[in-house]
């Protein structure tokens, strides 16, 4: 830490480098080409993104359409039952901005030159929301990218690191988010891939300094190596329908 | 990665995007993968298997991959001056143009042979990519007439199939149709009785449900013996 805290656990009893419980499922959605889930946290207090992918599929407009490579789309939806105070259905300004930076996050790991002119289309909701959605979507996403075959070169793995006056946390929930006292809140959402533990996200809400920007980052990569730990079992743990 | 992966495997495996399938020069990225150094890398979501030295991914998910050869069912979905444009449930639409067919077609007579929503087994004669070429000049191939289709998940035709053909053909054998099976997840059943189409349809729905079992085959003809009490 940058400066001794005067805490020693967070509010929810969790130590500062501890993620909240994960659970990670794929298949969810049996009309998709692949999808999955992902929350972090249990109960009331979790926040769950579902995602399902679509394509390679025509893609309409046509004048979107690429001849050189397919495309990614991505939506991120906040449900409307998803907060407490019922949230407005349909697009808005944070879930399109939250949609194209989660384009981004994935865009760079798959492999679309095979399928030119189309589409694959990501769909993620968010079904209940206590901070840290936009991580839990782009994991859920790369989950479902992988669960529908999309040639990609490795998974995503996406964390919110925030910082509390002056301490650093991993995977902030919604008290955290909100902390008023001292330097104030700061939350950074990055995501890593998970071979070359390249950075292909990173949003920073709040104000750091760069030597703990630094450390947040190294934070955040080991954290999202656990995520990436738990998408993999759960992608390999489809024993359903596979039995050996 | 642990030091285990890195451990020649011969069983097959799933394996996730980004993972180290096996390690060594001595061996050969096929289908999915692709080479990193020493290191054969997974691209895609699958079973990892190894036939040699060559090493490949069977897909487990995902949407049907057009490749030359493969035998389709398609649903035509419209007609141009020199062919049919014909649906096969990818991104992609096939084409069949008039010189694909068997014998010599007027252009004014088209729509007898071939008009929208009529279904075919075809061949794919080529992948481009704009499209999927087909031709129907083949044993086998050729308009779908009588009988029924039905629709499966496109990964599941390798098991539908069977080892050089064993499951398909006990199929045919006990139902007593005809089936042609679509690389694509289409699958036509013709027979003479509905009684010997459902009992078709009925077996392949069982093969969909547990797809992948040692020896399915022998359990298959334990359900056809079920089936006819």
């Amino acid at each position: 830490m940058a400066e001794k805290s005067k805490y020693t656990k967070r509010p929810d009893g969790r130590k500062f480098e501890e993620l909240r419980k994960m659970t990670a499922k794929v298949g969810v959605v049996k009309e998709a080409d692949g999808s999955a889930m992902f929350s972090f946290g249990e109960g009331k207090e979790a926040t769950t993104a579902f995602a399902a992918v679509y394509g390679p599929r025509t893609l309409h407009p046509q004048h979107m359409q690429n001849p050189r490579t397919g495309i990614l789309r991505v939506n991120y939806d906040m449900l409307s039952f998803s907060v407490n105070e019922r949230a407005r259905p349909g697009p808005n300004k944070r879930s399109k901005e939250i949609s194209e930076v989660s384009k981004w996050a994935l865009g760079n790991v798959l492999e679309l030159k095979d399928f030119p002119n189309t589409v694959i289309d990501v769909f993620i909701s968010i079904t209940q929301a206590n901070a840290s959605t936009r991580c839990a979507g782009i994991n859920a996403a790369s989950m479902a990218l992988a669960h529908a075959g999309v040639p990609m070169k490795e998974l995503v793995g996406s964390v919110s690191i925030g910082k509390m006056d002056r301490t650093l946390v991993v995977d902030v929930n919604k008290k955290e988010e909100d902390y008023e006292e001292g330097e104030g809140p700061t939350d950074i959402a990055m995501a890593f891939t998970s071979r070359g533990q390249n950075v292909s996200l990173m949003q920073l809400d709040g104000k750091i300094r760069p030597k703990e920007l630094k450390e947040a980052v190294e934070m955040g990569q080991k954290a999202a190596m656990e995520i990436i730990k738990v998408q993999t079992k759960a992608l390999k743990d489809v024993r359903g329908d596979v039995k050996k | 990665m642990d030091q285990e992966e890195k451990t020649v495997k011969k069983k097959r495996e799933i394996v996730v995007p980004g993972e180290i399938i096996v390690s060594g020069d001595e061996f050969l990225p096929g289908d999915g993968t692709e080479r990193d150094g020493k290191d054969i890398v997974s691209k895609r979501y699958g079973l990892s298997d190894e036939s040699g030295r060559l090493v490949k991914i069977i897909p487990l998910s995902g949407v049907f991959t057009a490749r030359r050869g493969n035998v389709i069912i398609g649903r035509v979905s419209d007609l141009t001056f020199n062919g049919w444009l014909v649906d096969l449930g990818v991104a992609s639409n096939g084409f069949l143009p008039l010189a694909e067919c068997p014998r010599y077609i007027n252009q004014n007579d088209m729509a007898e042979h071939f008009s929208i929503d009529d279904l075919m087994v075809a061949k794919i004669s080529g992948v481009k990519g704009r499209g999927i070429d087909l031709t129907i000049k083949g044993r086998g191939l050729g308009k779908v007439e009588k009988g029924i289709i039905i629709n499966v998940n496109s990964n599941k035709v390798p098991r539908i199939i069977g080892k050089e053909g064993s499951m398909i053909s006990l199929i045919k054998e006990k139902s007593g149709c005809d089936i042609t099976v679509g690389q694509n997840g289409l699958i036509w059943i013709k027979g003479n009785k509905i009684e010997d189409e459902i009992l078709a349809k009925n077996a392949i729905g069982y093969i969909e449900e547990k797809p992948f079992i040692e020896g399915l085959t022998d359990k298959m003809e334990g359900w056809f013996k079920e089936e006819k009490k």
